[in-house]
This record gives structure tokens, sequence and C-alpha cells, in this order.
């Protein structure tokens, strides 16, 4: 395929994936909102406000960052995850196996998909959070770039959970036992300066903590982690859940007999 | 001519030690329409989904045109159409989208994509269907949505397995008319079926497969030269007790008035009329019992095993 065709190949995927979540608008885009507009109340104003500052910050302040990475984050993958699984369970997968679509258009079309579905959500719920406080933008660049490398390296997580899943089940145990807990110790309601020298080192084990930090730095200027540390091991992440998922792919694994 | 499809010692071992294909190698010629026929579990739909790159393949070599399917797979799939025997589109999408979804995985712009859909629903009868989602569609739309799809990106070679089953005998027809049709302005077509009259009728060679190994190739023509012995079914104006015995003829009762007769080829009609006639047993219709490629088949696939 000339540079043109695969052009046209990846633009088709990306469209069939934004047309998916848009379409099913009521389970993919509301359910985040009110999620989040749950935690925003409960947490931001009923119970931060007797918690006082953090890092310099009110509360409410201190957990947008982490409640909109959050949302890009689970979003990002479920669109994946749930997508890419379905074509495999409806066998259209097929559709893509018998055409001359390159294994790194079938992986970036979905990812774009994931990004897309995350930044929409991020969107939504920073809309949200302009109902509950004020928001600025520390550095717009670091902002953008570390949302956007989260959205794929967590696209990537979803694509490889779906090339191994055989059942629905499988694409909800590694959100439910992985991805959510990792997420609530990333430091997404504290900073990690909190926990005892020993838990902050384990913490440090975590990846999230890099995307958290990273994106509270773009918007409010503060973070538990070095910036530089913290792009390192987001960009560190991607190349090897990339290469993962090509290598799934290249084999076949869950969808070639 | 060009070789459409070679397939050279082709082998498949599954994870589970079943060997499906114990080194097939057949070529179609271009412009070919053939028949891939064998009983159930005979290794068909896996060298099928080897040929479509839906199964891995253990050892051997495929191309199409020219081209390995492996090491050159975007031109052999380029010249490649694949209609399944299990759906396998999104339900959930809409005809039209479906189309243009296969025609942008080849590559293909959205303009040209449009064009095409709209020209390959209207020849497949579906073009007033184009907004509805899939599921919505019967059984017989179903197969003609996968036959429209597999054609969008206008292959040279296409492999239908098994396209007309649970189809009416109407619409049948109808697709036979179709692959006839394109048959006929220049694609080379592989069938699969059980409906062994569909061969018969259609195709212009055959290959049979039977526990992962071809047992005939030939030209349909030869293959049914083959056939010594043919089977009529009489339809009496009178009700019969038992059946009459005429020498050198095989006569069974099918019903007081039905007769199955059993003649070689080298023996005349006339005779088993004649004494019909004598024994005031009149005639009056006559049809074939069964298609002569299903005897020949079922013959050959019974002396093998």
């Amino acid at each position: 395929m000339n540079l043109q065709q695969q052009y046209n190949a990846l633009e088709t995927i990306v469209v069939k994936e934004i047309r998916r979540f848009m379409r099913i608008w009521i389970q993919t885009l509301l359910p985040p909102a009110i999620t989040v507009a749950l935690y925003f109340v409960i947490f931001g104003t009923l119970i931060g406000s007797r918690i006082g500052e953090m890092g310099g910050f009110s509360y409410m302040e201190y957990i947008v960052p982490g409640l909109i990475m959050m949302s890009v984050i689970t979003n990002a993958y479920s669109n994946v995850v749930s997508s890419f699984f379905s074509t495999k369970f409806q066998r259209s997968v097929e559709e893509m196996l018998v055409s001359p679509l390159p294994n790194y258009i079938v992986i970036w079309g979905f990812v774009l998909g994931g990004i897309a579905r995350g930044l929409a959500v991020g969107f939504i719920v920073t809309l949200l959070a302009l109902f509950f406080t004020h928001l600025q933008v520390h550095n717009l660049l670091v902002t953008v770039t570390i949302v956007l490398l989260t959205a794929t390296l967590f696209s990537l997580g979803g694509f490889i959970n779906a090339m191994y899943a055989g059942s629905f089940d499988d694409i909800s145990i590694v959100p439910t036992f992985v991805l959510t807990p990792l997420t609530y110790l990333g430091g997404v309601f504290y900073s990690i300066s909190l926990l005892p020298p020993f838990w902050e080192g384990v913490s440090r084990l975590n990846p999230i903590v890099y995307m958290v930090n990273g994106f509270r730095y773009g918007i409010l200027g503060v973070s538990d982690i070095s910036l530089g540390v913290a792009y390192g091991m987001i960009i560190l992440f991607v190349v090897i859940m990339y290469a993962w998922a090509h290598w799934l792919l290249k084999k076949g694994i869950g969808i070639r007999s | 001519m060009t070789t459409a499809l070679s397939v050279r010692d082709l082998r498949k071992t599954y994870g589970t030690g079943f060997e499906a294909l114990k080194g097939i190698s057949f070529d179609v010629q271009e412009g070919d329409f053939m028949a891939l026929l064998g009983p159930n579990g005979a290794g068909k739909s896996t060298t099928i989904g080897i040929i479509s790159s839906l199964v891995n393949k253990t050892s051997g070599s495929v191309s199409v045109f020219g081209h390995d399917v492996e090491r050159e797979y975007t031109a052999a799939k380029m010249h490649l159409g694949i209609v399944p025997q299990e759906f396998n589109f999104n339900q959930f999408e809409k005809v039209g989208d479906i189309l243009r979804t296969q025609a942008g995985y080849f590559g293909i712009d959205r303009k040209t994509a449009n064009a095409r859909a709209e020209k390959y629903l209207k020849l497949l009868n579906l073009w007033d269907k184009r907004d509805e989602r899939s599921r919505m569609l019967s059984g017989g739309m179903k197969r003609r949505l996968m036959i429209a799809r597999a054609l969008v990106h206008e292959p040279k070679l296409l492999i239908l397995d098994e396209p007309t089953a649970g189809v009416d005998i109407e619409l049948r027809r109808s697709m036979w008319e179709f692959l006839k049709q394109i048959n006929q302005q220049g694609t080379t077509i592989i069938l699969t079926t059980h409906y062994l009259e569909e061969a018969e009728q259609l195709c212009r060679s055959i290959a049979i497969i039977d526990h992962g190994r071809i047992i005939e190739q030939n030209s349909m023509k030869k293959f049914l030269a083959k056939l010594d012995r043919e089977t009529f079914v009489l339809d009496l104006g009178v009700d019969l007790q038992a059946a009459p015995e005429i020498p050198g003829v095989a006569l069974k009762m099918v019903d007081s008035h039905t007769l199955e007769l059993e003649i070689s080829k080298q023996e005349s009609l006339n005779q088993a009329f004649a004494a019909l006639s004598e024994r005031n047993i009149p005639v009056v219709s006559m049809r074939n019992k069964a298609n002569r490629l299903e005897e020949l088949f079922v013959a050959l696939v019974e002396k093998k095993n």
C-alpha cells in the first residue's frame, strides 16, 4: 500500500471508532461524567473542605488534574479493549485480516480511537470541574503532551488485553483488578510525599504516578516526580506496550488459528 | 495462461495435534470457475483460511497471481476477495458502512468507496437496505452482503465458502447467475459447496479434498465422463404392487406409482421402455434421480475411505 492508501485505511479505522463511541454515548460519554461529578461533590466539596490544603492548593484544585487523568486512562483503555474484543467476538476482525492493512495501521487506528474517546471524556470532565473550582493551566505543552502520551499508553494496554481476551470476563479483569487499584493508588487523591518512605518507594513502581504527576505539573505547576523522569517513564512504557501489541498482531495471537 | 492461485505442499497441524492438511498442491488458472469439494472436516475451510490469512499454515506456500500471501501480502490480498461460510460482519453497523469500511481497509478513498458500495449493493439488490443495521437483514440478504463486501475492492480472484448455504432456491439461482456473470467478465472463482448440483452447473473444473489430501483434480467434463451408470426416476400412469422384472435393468419401487431405474451408460433406455410398454405400464414422466456429480463424489470418497 502506498502512503495515500495507508492514510485512507487509517482514516477508515479512526472514523469507525469515533462513530462507534459517539453512537453509544449513553454508555461511553455519560457514565464517566456522572462518576466524576460525584467525586467532585463528595471528595472535593464535602470531604475536601475538611482536608484543607495539599501542595499549596485547595483539595478540590489538587484532585482535579488526577480525576481528569483517571477519566482519560479508563476511557482510552476501555474504548480499545471493548471495541477490538467486539471485532473478535463478532468475527469482523476477519475483515481486517483479509485486507492488506499493515499491522501498525491497525494498532494506530484503534489507538487513535482510544485517544479520541479519552480526550472527549477528559474535555467533558474538565468542563464539569469548572462548575466546582477555578482551573488554571500552568504549562499547556506539558498538559497536552502528557495527556496524549497517557491516552496512547492505555489505548495500547486495551489493545493488548483485547488480543489475549477470550471472553467478556477477560476484558473486565484487568480494569477491575489492575487498572482501578493502580489509578486509586497513583496519587489521584493524595500526594505520594505524604506516604511513609517505604510506601512512597513502592508507589514509584506504579506507572500511573508518573502520568498523574506529570499532568498535575501541567495544570498546577506542582509534582511529586521530576518532569523528565515522568516523560521518560511514560515514553518507555509506550515503546514497550507498542512493541508487545505489534508482536501479538504479527503472531496473530488470539485472532488466527 | 496466468495462474490465479498456486498452492504448494500446504500442511496444517492444529495445536491439538490434528493434521488438517497433509501436503496439498493445486493450481487454479485465471478465468476458471473451480469447485473445491469435500466432506465436512476434509480441510476445505482450513485451505481457504490459509489462503486468506485467517489461519497460520504449518508449512508450504500459497501465491495469488504470483504474489506469495506472506512475503508479498499487500499485492496478494489486493487480488483476493473472500466470502466466508459464517457471517463475520459487525451486526450493529449499517449495510452501506460495512462496504465503505471494507473498501477503506484496502486503501480506497472515501469518494471511490461510496461509488463502489452503491455499485455492488445495487448489483446484489441491497441498495434499498443501505441504511439498515446489518442484523436486521434476512439470511439471504446477509449472504449477498458478504458477496458485495468481498467485491468492493474488485478482486481478480473470488473465493466463496458455501455461499448458498441455507438460501432458498430462487435466491440461489439468482446468485448463480450473478457468479456466472462476474466469471464471464474475468473474475476467477473458487467455490466450495455441499450442493453438488450447484458445482456441476457452475464450475468448469473440480478439486476434491478428503482427510487433508487432494484425491481428485480434473476438468468437470472429464470428471463427469467417469460415471458409467445413471439412475432415473419414472412416474407411472398406473399403480403397481411390485417392481416388474426386466433383464439387464435394475428397477426398484419408490411408491406404488414411482419406479427407480438404474442403467449402464452403454445400454439403451429403449429396451427398458419397450419392456414396460409390453407390461402395460405407461411412463408419464422421467428425471435424473440425483445429479451425476453427487454420485461420483460419494463413490470416490467412499472408495478412498
